[in-house]
């Protein structure tokens, strides 16, 4: 214990002593969260639409008085002839265009009445297929630039929303139009940021705690103090554990600073029970740890402990763990792949205490254990108290 | 009584090299042992197999008595070590420096304070304990380090190429604390390529090619080769491969083994490439 202690002293005097470093992982994580809360914002605001009514009925007017009226949606101005659509795209006037054929108004009123159901703008509705069947000739018809084909998307679903709420399918006549009201729990307003700051906390522990303990041990390879300590009577594990100590502080700091900051900028809730998210971070920060020494019994010089570190850590975490892209919707080779990343078990597990206020996650705590346990035990195993690999 | 260092058909091999070839070698406690070689003999590694740092391919070793491959933590308790790198922390003050040696070797905190004021009082440095150590003259840092490995009271000292790129007077200084040191009882296992050095010793081995050709005290050495000085025993040993020098069989003539000048003072700045690559990174 005593040599541990001296261990983890000496770990903290190089830290202290380093405060631009000591900054740039504090800073750096908040910096993240910012960045990263406006940035992947998969909300849609003002998206330019223009309009092209060849009905020219009252119902149509309607309807386009009723789309505009949603708050995401910018009226880009009306266009007069169907040839005026693509260069207008070109020159990007537009995002989007909505065509009203010619008999639109007499399709709606020929359909028994039904009444039009109102866009409720505070809520996003989500829309069933059935609402713009592509056949029939009075149908309001769509055109999205999809060259930002994820853009397109949202504002495909956005528009179908839109539509829904102000006209509604043409199609059945008779049917009661289909209105498909979906409430959304728990993050009501889909903000984005609610979804990503968990994801971000997921990212930044396992990317510092990582790169600061490969580095860190990494160095007094480069240096030969290791091969000094390495002739002590000290234990590997005492080794190993007297240095990681410190950057488990750091790394913890950053988690809390990461969620102040999306608590304050981003009005993330915190629904579940602290103590919950402290333990299985602690899980999540030993992997994390295991993994940061692996590499540096791997990695002989600090330039290679870094980019592993890096490569191994953001670039996995990112992307295949859930955090921007949805892990459900990934062809199953990326799934098989992301299964093996501890941040695809410890995202649900975060995400599920801050906004649904579930606390009780077996299956991804029992995982993120089992990593724990095999990184930690491979590192200190090969970490060997000789300099050989 | 016990060896301090005692070796028999010692051998380390990295690939098809072989650094150590079937090294024997006994330390009595006490001594100051000078272990010399051209660069690339296969000192460092030898070392680093006394210290526990690289496994023996062949062959054992016995420090303080005890058996290198099955008493290996035992012996990181009786021994101290420091490398050709002088390990100290750049970004440290003298003081942390100090007391981060004394507890990785689990001494209490009062002895840590009680031995570092001696030492920072012996090194003149009282005033400077808290500077930082990259701030400190390297002829300071190399005896720094010898006090601190040697801070636990080891049984033995293991010193690799311990004064490289210092001038006369501070490897004269230097050379004062290993005596000392080794008047307090603590045998001294030192490898050094100054041959001026070498007649501090109080007896010295000469290693070609993984191979002790030569044992003796110096004045012994002299008189079997008939050089006047340790630099032309060491280079007689050296160009004959043992045969000339005759103290003990050599495995093989190695005429003209790698000795070209390097063992001048200051030549190579006291630095020695790592046989076989036992750390990619020097290259």
């Amino acid at each position: 214990m005593k040599r541990l202690l001296a261990i983890a002293r000496k770990e903290l005097r190089h830290i202290l002593r380093d405060p631009r470093s000591l900054l740039v992982a504090l800073v750096m994580p908040a910096a993240m969260v910012v960045l990263y809360g406006y940035g992947i914002d998969t909300e849609l605001r003002d998206l330019p639409l223009g309009i092209l009514d060849e009905d020219r009925t009252e119902a149509s007017r309607a309807l386009i008085r009723r789309v505009l009226a949603s708050e995401f949606i910018r009226d880009a101005g009306r266009i007069e002839r169907r040839a005026e659509i693509e260069p207008a795209f070109r020159r990007e006037r537009f995002r989007a265009v909505m065509v009203v054929p010619p008999g639109y108004g007499e399709a709606e009123l020929g359909s028994s009445g039904a009444r039009v159901s109102r866009a409720d703008p505070a809520r996003i509705q989500a829309l069933s297929q059935a609402s713009l069947p592509a056949s029939n000739q009075a149908q309001v018809q769509l055109l999205i630039d999809g060259a930002d084909a994820s853009t397109a998307a949202i504002v495909e679903s956005y528009l179908r929303a839109a539509l829904a709420g102000a006209g509604r399918g043409a199609g059945e006549a008779g049917a009661p139009p289909a209105d498909p009201r979906v409430r959304i729990l728990f993050n009501p307003e889909l903000e984005s940021a609610h979804f990503i700051v968990p994801g971000l906390v997921a990212v930044i522990l396992i990317m510092i705690c990582a790169l600061l303990t490969s580095i860190a041990i990494t160095r007094e390879k480069e240096t030969g103090t290791m091969e000094q300590v390495l002739t002590t009577p000290v234990r590997p594990a005492q080794l190993v554990l007297g240095k990681v100590a410190p950057y488990l502080l750091i790394a913890i700091a950053d988690a809390i600073l990461v969620l102040a900051v999306g608590r304050i900028v981003f009005h993330v809730p915190m629904r579940g029970s602290w103590g919950a998210l402290a333990g299985y971070s602690f899980l999540y920060l030993m992997v994390a740890l295991g993994l940061g020494l692996l590499i540096s019994t791997v990695a002989r010089s600090q330039r290679v402990a870094m980019t592993v570190a890096l490569v191994a850590t953001m670039l996995p975490t990112i992307i295949l763990s859930g955090f921007v892209f949805p892990f459900a919707s990934m062809p199953w080779p990326l799934q098989a792949l992301g299964r093996v990343i501890p941040a695809t078990y410890y995202l649900p597990i975060i995400r599920g205490i801050m906004l649904t206020g579930r606390a009780w996650y077996p299956l991804e705590g029992a995982v993120l254990a089992g990593m724990a346990v095999l990184l930690l035990a491979l590192s200190i195993r090969r970490f060997g108290t000789r300099l050989e690999a | 009584m016990d060896h301090a260092v005692k070796a028999e058909g010692l051998t380390r091999r990295f690939g098809d090299f072989t650094a150590v070839d079937r090294l024997d070698l006994a330390v009595a406690p006490g001594e100051i042992f000078g272990f010399l070689g051209a660069n690339g003999a296969g000192k460092t590694t030898a070392i680093r197999m006394f210290c526990g740092l690289l496994a023996p391919s062949e062959g054992e070793a016995w420090i303080d008595g005890l058996s290198l491959s099955r008493s290996a933590e035992a012996i990181k308790q009786r021994i101290g070590y420091m490398s050709q790198r002088f390990s100290l922390y750049d970004d440290l003050t003298i003081e942390e420096n100090i007391e981060f040696s004394g507890g990785i070797h689990g001494m209490p905190r009062a002895e840590i304070r009680r031995v570092g004021a001696a030492l920072t009082a012996r090194l003149g440095l009282e005033r400077a304990r808290g500077r930082l150590t990259r701030e400190v003259p390297l002829g300071f840092k190399q005896r720094l380090a010898l006090g601190c490995a040697a801070l636990h009271r080891p049984r033995i000292l293991f010193l690799d190429e311990p004064t490289g790129g210092v001038d006369p007077l501070a490897r004269r200084e230097f050379w004062d604390l290993i005596y000392e040191t080794a008047a307090e009882g603590t045998t001294v296992f030192v490898t050094t390529h100054y041959m001026d050095e070498a007649e501090y010793c109080g007896r010295v081995s000469i290693m070609v090619r993984g191979r002790i050709t030569a044992l003796g005290s110096p004045a012994q050495l002299k008189r079997q080769t008939g050089g006047a000085t340790m630099e032309e025993v060491f280079l007689r040993v050296v160009e004959g491969g043992g045969e000339r020098g005759g103290i003990l069989p050599a495995a093989d003539g190695a005429g003209g083994a790698s000795a070209n000048g390097a063992m001048g003072p200051g030549a190579n700045g006291g630095k020695e490439p790592n046989p076989g690559g036992a750390r990619g990174e020097e290259a």
